[in-house]
């Protein structure tokens, strides 16, 4: 509860890719969604999975690792489909596991410059620390944008 | 020929348009260096031209041309924008929506000219001076009240005056000692129910006195046809302060004046006297004080008398805005993907009190589509009928024969595009007519009838509506394309003379491209063609040109049905389900592999002597596969893509089903092949198949 009342901050939804913690704005998340079947769209770049139903509305998902070029594994009990909505876009993104929610304050964001990461840095908003943990905090415009982008120069 | 079953259309689309060219204008006065801005309302004026004169309005077609004039300068940076300059637009604007609402209200616009308007448009064009600013809006109302007063003594409310009746009346009442006050009412801006609201005060003072004139007539103000104020002159023993203290007592009224009248007033004979003597001219202040509100008030009031006279006029129809009919589509579509899935539940767990109800479900759903659908099918007749007349008029004006000959008018088409489709239509016609149809000497010379033929045509041609229009005219001068081109610097010299022709054609759907050197009433600005263009475009249609020198030209409009519920033929490559739009499909058959040929290193198949050729959609759409497979058959869907043949290869077919056309999103948006998605009865997503990007 405390979490909600403290205004300071904004809320996180903490998700694991790997062994590394990331973070969406909670306000761009629709829903959390189990694995469900997709259908693979022709003509697309390589990481946008397919589509799937989402009660009737057709949504497009993105395999975060291949997007980030990370080592592709099997789906397991824990892969969720997060869904986000990025400027009326609506997208989901196949993360390994999601962790928790997490009110993080301004103070505790540092810096991306600081850090060399496996993403490219487009990506990343910034870097919250909480309890020793560190959370990188995914940029959503620029991954709707981006694939947007590939998409165009198909 | 009857115009009055457009004149709804007419209005709807003008109102539309005029709300348009008020935000653009308010954009560029904003931003005055916007080009788009001016470009759009450049075709907005033009578009209003084109509409005016095809409803025989030629007032205000005049007006429109004058603007686009100044536009036209504009665009070509030959005068700059001013705030002077979009005043005088405005002034446009309110003189536009003047002619509207007496449309609206009459049925025809009225006979103000707007000359003054018209002046300093044109000297606008000349470069001279704009007047200043704050003289623009009492210059309308000034013109317009002259001019009224030209037409009605009785109308002009800046020079109320009594009839000789009416001075005797009052004359008589002041000999009896009694009063008479001349009493002006402004109506609160909110008021809705002015005339009931009205007839509330007229009945508070008829109870203490007689009302011997009222201005606007009592039918004027009961038929709403006034602003927010009237005057009214009555004869009464009481006191002033029992008619202030009454009238006060009612609501949503804004002021009251009281004026009392002597007998030296109507001995005069000239009332106006005493108004200028007792209150300084309240009416005049009343108006310059609130000008401003005051055009967009009329504006509203005219929107409330628009739909009091379609209320009157049609009452059989019932105006649904098209977004709601898209909810209850979408509606349908989810109730049409859970009735197929119902279906597909399988047949052992079936009683048959389940399969009589999924049978009589089915028969619901499909009544139902049938019946949205059919709301939003409207014939092209509706945009057709009005062309005739334009044409006619066209030729009279250019001093050539026209015969315009339509047919399929009633091929249907979804009301989006209906309602989108005349404005082309129009600029492709006066096209024809200006441009491709030759003079009747010339035609004679050349051994043509004198009489030339435009052909209107519309059908159905699979998942789309064709609507071509084709002239027996003089056809593109490509060479004359070609010059303009280079000299507008489209294109560098060396390079043009490789151009095909399809490029050269291109050119004329350039914005602002025009290969006529006279500016006439029709075309010649180069605003029609690329204007065509994108309207079409927007409707996710292509447009065509053919031409041949001395023969015609034709342009052809291509416009999907945009059906949001379609029968599709699904079908099985390598693990996945694809739809293939069923009206695009024309048959379908086995082969076995070595019945394809090659040619030009391109496989074909032959069927009853057709050279068809293939498309081997698991290639094409990246299908995962298994190679090691070699089929001994091949199923061919064989589909059509205006008049070719191409034929699918698939691995093997599902069957007929309705399926729900759905978007892919907007990051999805623009793949080349695939036309949407569908969610099939299980659940699962099928990719729908373009069949025009994918056949070759």
């Amino acid at each position: 509860m405390e979490d909600v009342i403290n205004v300071e901050g904004k809320q996180y939804v903490v998700f694991m890719i790997g062994k590394e913690n990331y973070g969406v704005d909670i306000q761009k998340v629709t829903t959390i969604e189990k694995m469900m079947p997709f259908a693979r769209v022709p003509k697309t770049p390589d990481y946008v999975k397919g589509v799937i139903n989402l009660r009737g509305e057709i949504v497009p998902v993105i395999d975060i690792r291949t997007k980030f070029g990370m080592e592709i594994t099997e789906e397991t009990e824990e892969t969720r489909i997060i869904i986000l909505k990025i400027n009326e876009i609506s997208l989901g993104i196949i993360v390994d596991e999601v962790d928790e929610v997490l009110n993080l304050t301004e103070e505790s964001i540092e810096n991306v410059a600081n850090f060399t990461n496996d993403l490219s840095m487009d990506y990343i908003l910034g870097v919250g620390k909480v309890d020793g943990r560190i959370v990188t905090l995914l940029n959503l415009e620029k991954l709707a944008d981006i694939s947007e982008n590939n998409e165009r120069g198909e | 020929m009857d115009m009055s079953q457009y004149l709804e259309i007419f209005i709807d689309e003008t109102k539309e348009h005029l709300q348009g060219l008020n935000q653009s204008l308010l954009q560029l006065e904003q931003n005055p260096q916007d080009i788009s801005m001016l470009n759009e309302i450049f075709r907005v004026a033009h578009t209003l031209k084109g509409m005016a004169g095809t409803m025989g309005f030629s007032r205000m077609a005049k007006l429109t041309h004058d603007m686009e004039n100044v536009l036209h300068a504009l665009r070509s940076n030959e005068i700059k924008v001013t705030s002077g300059l979009v005043d005088i637009l405005f002034k446009c604007l309110d003189a536009l929506e003047n002619y509207t609402e007496n449309i609206v209200n009459t049925g025809n616009e009225g006979n103000n000219d707007y000359n003054n308007i018209i002046a300093q448009l044109n000297n606008a064009v000349n470069k001279k001076n704009v007047e200043p600013v704050s003289q623009k809006p009492s210059d309308v109302q000034q013109t317009q009240k002259v001019e009224e007063k030209g037409n009605d003594n009785n109308h002009a409310t800046a020079q109320f005056k009594l009839n000789q009746y009416e001075q005797n009346v009052a004359f008589k009442a002041k000999e009896m000692g009694m009063n008479v006050f001349k009493i002006t009412v402004v109506l609160n801006k909110g008021c809705v129910l002015k005339s009931a609201r009205s007839f509330i005060i007229f009945q508070t003072l008829e109870r203490h006195s007689e009302i011997i004139k009222s201005e606007p007539r009592v039918e004027d103000i009961e038929d709403e046809k006034f602003d927010y104020e009237f005057t009214v002159v009555c004869v009464t023993k009481e006191d002033i302060e029992v008619f202030i203290k009454d009238i006060n007592s009612i609501a949503e009224i804004d002021e009251v004046l009281v004026t009392v009248l002597d007998s030296s007033d109507f001995q005069a004979g000239a009332l106006q006297e005493a108004n200028t003597t007792a209150t300084p001219n309240p009416s005049s202040e009343q108006d310059s004080g609130s000008e401003d509100e005051a055009s967009s008030d009329k504006k509203q009031d005219e929107n409330n008398q628009g739909a009091s006279a379609h209320k009157t006029k049609t009452g059989k129809t019932v105006r649904v805005d098209i977004d709601r009919l898209d909810v209850l589509m979408n509606l349908v579509s989810e109730l049409i993907i859970i009735k197929t899935r119902l279906e597909g539940i399988d047949g052992g767990e079936r009683t048959q009190a389940y399969s009589e109800a999924v049978e009589y479900l089915e028969r619901i759903t499909t009544n139902l589509h049938d019946a949205v659908m059919k709301v939003r099918m409207v014939p092209v007749e509706m945009v057709f009928n009005r062309f005739p007349r334009m044409i006619r008029d066209v030729a009279r004006e250019l001093k050539k024969e026209i015969v315009l000959n339509m047919s399929g008018e009633e091929t249907e088409l979804d009301r989006t595009v209906i309602d989108e489709i005349g404005d082309p239509l129009i600029h492709l016609l006066r096209n024809s007519a200006d441009h491709g149809i030759e003079s009747i000497e010339k035609r004679k010379e050349m051994g043509k009838s004198a009489a030339g033929q435009i052909n209107l045509r519309a059908y159905q041609d699979g998942n789309n509506v064709v609507i071509e229009v084709d002239d027996d005219g003089q056809g593109i001068n490509l060479e004359k394309v070609k010059k303009k081109a280079i000299e507008r610097g489209l294109v560098k010299k060396d390079i043009a003379n490789t151009l095909t022709q399809k490029d050269i054609i291109d050119f004329l759907f350039k914005p602002s491209f025009s290969t006529q050197e006279q500016i006439t009433d029709l075309s010649g600005r180069g605003v029609g063609l690329d204007v065509v263009k994108t309207k079409i475009e927007q409707l996710g249609g292509v447009v065509e040109v053919e031409t041949e020198a001395g023969k015609g030209s034709k342009f052809i409009i291509r416009l999907p049905l945009t059906l949001a519920i379609i029968q599709a033929l699904l079908v099985i490559i390598g693990e996945e389900k694809y739809a293939i739009p069923l009206s695009s499909t024309k048959e379908i058959i086995k082969i076995t592999p070595d019945q394809i040929m090659m040619i030009q290193k391109k496989e074909v198949i032959m069927i009853r002597n057709t050279v068809i050729p293939i498309v081997r959609l698991d290639q094409i759409l990246d299908v995962p596969k298994d190679e090691t497979k070699i089929p001994k058959q091949l199923t061919v869907v064989i589909v059509k893509k205006g008049e070719r043949l191409s034929g699918f290869v698939v691995d093997s077919l599902i069957g007929q089903q309705e399926i729900v056309i759905k978007s892919l999103g907007k990051l999805l948006s623009g793949i080349k092949c695939i036309a949407g998605a569908t969610i099939l009865g299980d659940g699962n997503v099928a990719m729908i198949l373009d069949v025009n990007s994918l056949a070759i």
